[in-house]
This record gives structure tokens, sequence and C-alpha cells, in this order.
């Protein structure tokens, strides 16, 4: 018998199989990332301690939000669409020693935004749906008001500032110096949203 | 004269492609590897809210997800239609998230756990009583940094 060579297995469609198997993959993998609204918890109360500061009545913003989503924003009914603009007149009044505040100066309004605090008052029966949009615009109160001053600052708007910090693509250098001009910020609008426990009925 | 001819018919070889394989086998290694399809069966409809003032979750090794809802509708029969807490795989009640927490705690490297984040993943039809439970028995934990998972989007016109 005649020795044959085995003939050879023609490999050039192994490469559109694997590119294939390549692109379904490269489709199916997510790479993503959640987003979302930060928040920091208090922490538990303990008992017998002192109790809390007075508060000025003209330095807090109450919102109370009932068990069918609508909105008590400073014992009047408000839309949802109106609670931004009216919790950044609060903020930004400035009566008293503000020189950056741009707000009515009402005297029945917050003293400064650093003694400006919101209270958030949820039912039971507030849908979350209801619950995430006032902490949406709530939140966003607070960086329209930080941005504008970064912004006339710094010339960079406060929530680019913190998207590049928290980026780990930021050299190290670039984040110690971006640091002190967030925490200036801060200092100027702090977040001060405080929640109550929540009503049972 | 023969030796011309030979030389004239031989066409131009063909590049090889046998190493082609080779290379995009090499990338579809790393895709597969790369590819992590850890996702969670949920047991419950999680339809997040949307919401745009918000900030990136990065660093997934350092997050806890805790999910909240109303059961799909073929677990109904078994566990109901009111919202329930999936921790893991399973359907909770609220009472389990202290271990939860302290079951990851564990299961991190001990310098890592100040910086855990609790992300919530909480469908928006539901109550906030539920949420409120959860954060009751996040502070007990003393677990204090969370975040809302939301989806991006306007908040004012969604609702």
């Amino acid at each position: 018998m005649a020795k044959r060579s085995a003939p050879e297995v023609n490999a050039g469609s192994m490469a559109d199989i694997a590119f294939l198997l390549l692109i379904f993959f490269l489709v199916t993998t997510t790479i993503e990332t959640d987003s979302g609204i930060s928040r920091k918890l208090p922490p538990e109360q303990e008992e017998n301690q002192p109790p809390p500061p007075v508060i000025k009545e003209r330095n807090l913003f109450t919102v109370i939000v009932n068990s069918n989503d609508e909105l008590l924003v400073e014992d009047k009914v408000m839309e949802l669409k109106d609670l931004r603009a009216t919790a950044v007149a609060f903020l930004d009044n400035g009566a008293e020693d503000c020189s950056y505040c741009q707000g009515a100066k009402d005297p029945s309004s917050s003293v400064n935004p650093k003694k400006a605090i919101i209270s958030l008052v949820n039912n039971r029966g507030t849908s979350y749906k209801r619950y995430i949009a006032v902490q949406n615009e709530l939140v966003g109160a607070y960086n329209e008001l930080r941005d504008r001053v970064a912004t006339s600052q710094y010339g960079e708007s406060f929530t680019s500032l913190e998207a590049r910090y928290n980026d780990p693509r930021t050299p190290q250098e670039a984040k110690d110096k971006i640091k002190p001009k967030i925490e200036a910020i801060q200092e100027l609008y702090p977040e001060k949203l405080s929640e109550a426990e929540p009503k049972k009925n | 004269m023969s030796k011309f001819n030979k030389k004239k018919s031989g066409e131009l070889p063909a590049i090889s492609t046998a190493s082609l394989p080779d290379i995009v086998f090499m990338l579809l290694f790393f895709f597969m590897v790369a590819t992590t399809m850890r996702d969670q069966t949920l047991l419950i409809k999680n339809n997040l809210p949307t919401a745009n003032q918000v900030e990136k979750l990065d660093k997934k090794d350092l997050i806890m997800y805790i999910y909240a809802g109303a059961p799909l509708e073929r677990y109904q029969g078994t566990y109901g239609t009111s919202a329930k807490i999936q921790l893991n795989d399973k359907l909770s009640d609220v009472g389990e998230i202290q271990d939860f927490i302290y079951q990851e705690r564990a299961s991190k490297r001990e310098e890592l756990v100040p910086f855990l984040t609790t992300a919530l993943k909480v469908d928006g039809d539901s109550k906030m009583g539920l949420i409120t439970d959860i954060k009751q028995e996040l502070r007990k934990a003393n677990a204090l940094k969370i975040n809302y998972v939301t989806k991006s989007g306007d908040a004012v016109e969604m609702n």
C-alpha cells in the first residue's frame, strides 16, 4: 500500500468561529457600574443622651411626604417640580453673615446656609419612588448652589470636581489639589439634611 | 527553459492564516475570564426609580447589595404579594439583615471594612415602611454608608 499523506484540515474557518464567540462575549459583557444617591445614616441613638440643641424655626425647612405621595413644604402643599427652587431659595437666603449668598435676605427665612437645615419626614405608606424623587430634588438644590459658588471661585463646577476626585484614573497629585477645594465648598454649603423617624400611620 | 517556465507559473503564496485563530482565541479567553456573570437571580420585581443627582459606585468588591420589592408573579403563591427583601439568593426577613452584614464583613479583609457601602436596590413601588425598617437594621449593625441605587433619568417627570 502506498503511504498516503493525511489531507490537511482547512483551518481557515476556525477564525470565523472564534470571532463569532468573541463577538458574543463582547456583546454580553456588561461592565456596568451602578450609580445612585449616597447617604450616611445617623448612628444609633444611645439612651440618656443630652437632648438635641434647639433649632430656630426660621432655620428649619420641613418637607413632609404623606402616604398619598403629596408634599407639604413649610406647611404649604407643593408640587414636586417646585421643590428644588424653594429649597434653593431657603438655603441661599443669607439674611446674616453670608457674602456669597444671592438670596432675598428674607428675615423670616434661614440665617445662612451653615445654619439652614432641611428636615424630611416620610410616612410609612410613602412610595419609594416619590421618596427618591424628593431626595433627588433636595440634593439637586445643594448641588446647584455648590456648583454656582465653585464655578465663581475655581471656574469648575462642584459636580465635575467631585467626579474627578472620585475617578480612580485621576492621579494622586491632582486629587490632593482637588480635595481642599471640595472641602471649602462643602464648608460654604454644608449638606444638612435630617430625616425624622417616620410616623406610624 | 523549463526552469524559467516553472518559476513563472508559481503564484504568490497565500498568507498563512493559521495563527489567526490563536490570536482570536486569546482575545476570546480574555473576555471570557473578564466577564462576570455573577448576577443574582432576582426573585422580586426590581424596577429602580430614576434620579439625576447621582454618584457612581466604583469598587464593586466594597459593596453589599440588598434587594427589595414585591415578589415576582411566579413566586407570589409561596411568598405573597407584599414587598420582601432579598439577601444573596433567597427572600429574607428584615431581622436577617444584621447577620447578613456581619457575614459580609467577615468575608472582607479587615482594613476594608470601614469602606463598605450598602447598596439598596429597591423597587420604585415599594413603600417607605420597608425601607425604614431596613435602615433601622443597618443602623443597628452600624453599616451607615448607604446608597440608593437608581436609574439615570429625570426624577420629576417620571413621577
